[in-house]
């Protein structure tokens, strides 16, 4: 067979036959909650290969023009050749808004992945020693993500995405002593500035995706080396791990997966109209479009900048403006305490030992108490995000709605830990108890339970 | 004849998409089309792979766990003192280095502060639309609002302001002279995150800013009623000339737009 004598054609040149045939024997636990990571992977090969399709059409220049194509309801409107590319993308190229819209939807499907490999991470304690590397290396490859998000939404230029870009200058300079001079290095100058689109399409196309790329070359290695943790069952201990061997039977269910995922996202990128940067026009500083949200992952802390009542710091003619706290310490402050919780974790509860043995949330039900908590309070700043939308459909004052968003910012975390805390050790309780199981070995030398 | 496995028909669906994905390219088809073919292509590879894999499985597979070994680490010959006169070296140029590339990093972008503390409104420009029309005083009746720009200066972002007309009453009479008639001109740029304050409430006279619903009541010096922004919109003082036109009398008292470190000095 050919493969075959490839096969020999590379081992008498190089060797490494043997690591090749050990890392096809890899074995991969079935649970479904590891496809997460998966699904995170595959949304990454896709934005990959679409966003490479973008780059050949999409011109990142503020230039301004005067469009001249066949959307007409924008005939004559002066608009930027970022806007104006992105139009001839999708309106004049054929398959090209297929491949924008799966590129975009490829983008938010990536993000809620990795949040979703994240929270099964961290609610079945697969964070710790010897895993703290790789839960790092995830957490940086999260903040990337969202970082690449909304570059890669800015760069059409319209009018939605033009005033998240104001708000970020604005966040930026309202970071105290060094807020301007930073706004100014980051955009070029005043705002607005021409410089700003070029400078996201270099870190949207090259300097954060190679960033994934690598971190995520990194975190496949680490997991390699470690080998995956696994739930405690018959037959799996903390010193082996039970499942699916790479080859075949793994890759041929991954890389089925891998279809499986772009097979989603071209469905949505067909069917989901999503971006319609048409409707919302080109940007102008002076307008403005309403009701305005910005791409799902930036909800919270858009609704945390709603939220924040009208306070700023003001001493001796310096100040803290406003921004600064739900826009800079907010997101500081929870990267710095997700970085952080596995060795604060190992330190609180004394527990510095080798886990390979993932929990169930009901075995520690105070993580589990902590992490529904901290949940609640993100899930009500994500609401708060569109709270104008919220009174609108509940015919309530704009006022009322935050108001309450307020008050269940605080009391929503308390509730959510408390009943997660009770559900969870009654659960483990229940557990604790003993149970007539009997336990029989099956033909293949594995075993079999049954109460 | 062989029965078809469901291996076999998901393949065959998915060489369907592919041909359908390859007609909807030479007929011109919609995106719709495209998008249903490209995900049955996938969706019948898809499910193939999988369904084969999970033929493949014949009971769970196990792998045990090892110890990480290393080899001991290479002595260094090399002496502390040695060692640590190396490293302040090394340490003392990194830092030179870091030091000289802050030029190229400066030109990155200037100090916004300049741009941040005036805006291109003086005294005796006149108040234009975004079509660039001067307006005259009167034109813009009660209840209504107008976004306006320095003469020369359209579109400019900081400079943005908009004209309202309220009852002179309702004005502060520290800034009587300010809106002659009662046409007040506040600043468009919200003072908590930048974005033009665009919604205006005529019953309640009150400006609304979208992106984060902060609230100025033009009543009471276009204070913050509700929301994030915690400064009033600046006023920007106006005058009706000789012609009737509504000029500017000089720039805005304060700097406009969200906070920064040094605003206030």
């Amino acid at each position: 067979m050919i493969t075959s004598r490839i096969s020999d054609w590379v081992e008498s040149r190089v060797g490494g036959r043997s690591v090749i045939h050990a890392a096809m024997r890899k074995v991969f636990p079935d649970h479904w909650s590891f496809l997460l990571g998966e699904v995170a992977m595959y949304s990454f090969i896709v934005l990959v290969l679409t966003g490479v399709y973008l780059t050949f059409f999409f011109v990142p220049d503020a230039e301004q023009i005067v469009y001249q194509g066949s959307y007409n309801a924008l005939n004559g409107i002066e608009m930027s050749r970022a806007y104006e590319s992105t139009l001839r993308l999708s309106f004049d190229i054929d398959g090209g808004l297929l491949i924008r819209q799966m590129h975009h939807w490829a983008a938010l499907v990536f993000v809620a992945a990795v949040f979703a490999h994240l929270l099964r991470i961290f609610f079945t304690g697969a964070f710790r020693r010897p895993r703290e590397i790789n839960w790092v290396i995830g957490l940086t490859m999260l903040l990337l993500a969202i970082v690449n998000g909304f570059a890669g939404y800015s760069l059409p230029d319209d009018l939605l995405s033009g005033t998240g870009l104001r708000i970020a200058y604005s966040i930026a300079e309202s970071v105290p002593i060094v807020g301007t001079r930073l706004a100014g290095l980051a955009f070029g100058g005043a705002y607005p500035s021409a410089e700003i689109i070029p400078r996201l399409y270099t870190l949207h196309i090259l300097l954060v995706p190679v960033l994934i790329g690598v971190l995520l070359s990194v975190h496949l290695a680490l997991l390699v080396r470690q080998k995956h943790t696994q739930f405690s069952g018959p037959g799996r201990t903390a010193s082996n791990v039970v499942g699916t061997r790479l080859w075949p039977g793994f890759a041929a269910k991954t890389v089925g997966l891998f279809f499986l995922v772009a097979a989603t996202l071209a469905l949505l990128a067909g069917l989901a109209q999503i971006n319609p940067i048409w409707l919302y026009g080109p940007y102008h500083p002076a307008q403005v479009s309403a009701p305005a949200q910005p791409d799902w992952y930036m909800g919270w802390l858009e609704g945390a900048l709603r939220l924040f009542p009208g306070w700023e710091t003001r001493a001796f003619g310096f100040e803290i403006p406003n921004p600064f706290f739900p826009g800079v310490l907010l997101p500081g402050i929870t990267f710095t305490a997700l970085y952080l919780w596995p060795f604060l974790e190992a330190r609180f509860v004394g527990d510095h030992e080798i886990h390979h043995l993932a929990d169930r949330p009901s075995d520690r039900p105070w993580r589990t108490a902590i992490g529904i908590g901290v949940l609640a309070f993100y899930g009500i700043l994500f609401i708060a995000g569109s709270n104008d939308i919220l009174a609108s459909r509940l015919h309530l004052s704009i006022n009322a709605v935050t108001q309450t968003l307020r008050a269940l910012l605080f009391i929503t975390p308390i509730i959510a830990g408390y009943v997660a805390y009770r559900l969870t050790s009654e659960r483990g309780r229940q557990k604790l108890k003993p149970r007539r199981v009997s336990v029989s070995q099956t033909s293949d030398g594995g075993f079999d339970t049954e109460e | 004849m062989r029965k078809p496995s469901a291996v076999g028909a998901s393949f065959a669906l998915g060489a369907a998409g592919g041909i359908g994905l390859i007609a909807s390219g030479i007929l011109n088809l919609s995106t719709q089309f495209l998008g249903v073919m490209l995900a049955i292509a996938l969706t019948g590879i898809g499910v193939g792979l999988v369904v084969f894999a999970h033929q493949l499985r014949d009971g769970d597979a196990t792998e045990e766990r090892h110890e990480f070994q290393s080899e001991p680490p290479v002595e260094t010959p090399v002496s502390d003192r040695a060692r640590r006169s190396f490293l302040r070296g090394l340490t003392a140029a990194l830092g030179a280095l870091v030091i000289g590339l802050a030029g190229p990093l400066r030109s990155l972008g200037r100090d916004p502060t300049p741009a941040l503390k005036s805006t291109s409104w003086e005294s005796g420009m006149r108040l234009v639309n975004s079509d660039g029309h001067p307006i005259k005083a009167g034109e813009v009746t009660q209840g209504s609002v107008v976004t306006v720009f320095p003469e020369g200066h359209i579109g400019d972002a900081m400079a943005q302001a908009l004209l309202i007309r309220v009852d002179p009453a309702t004005l502060d009479p520290d800034r009587a002279g300010w809106a002659p008639d009662g046409h007040l001109v506040v600043s468009k740029v919200c003072t908590h995150a930048g974005c033009p304050v665009g919604l205006y409430e005529a019953q309640r006279n009150q400006l609304l800013c979208p992106c984060h619903q902060s609230t100025f009541d033009l009543t009471n010096g276009a204070k913050p009623v509700f929301g994030p922004a915690a400064r009033p919109l600046p006023q920007l003082p106006v005058a009706i000339d000789d012609q009737g036109w509504l000029i500017a009398t000089g720039d805005f008292p304060e700097p406009v737009g969200p906070g920064f470190w040094d605003r206030g000095r």
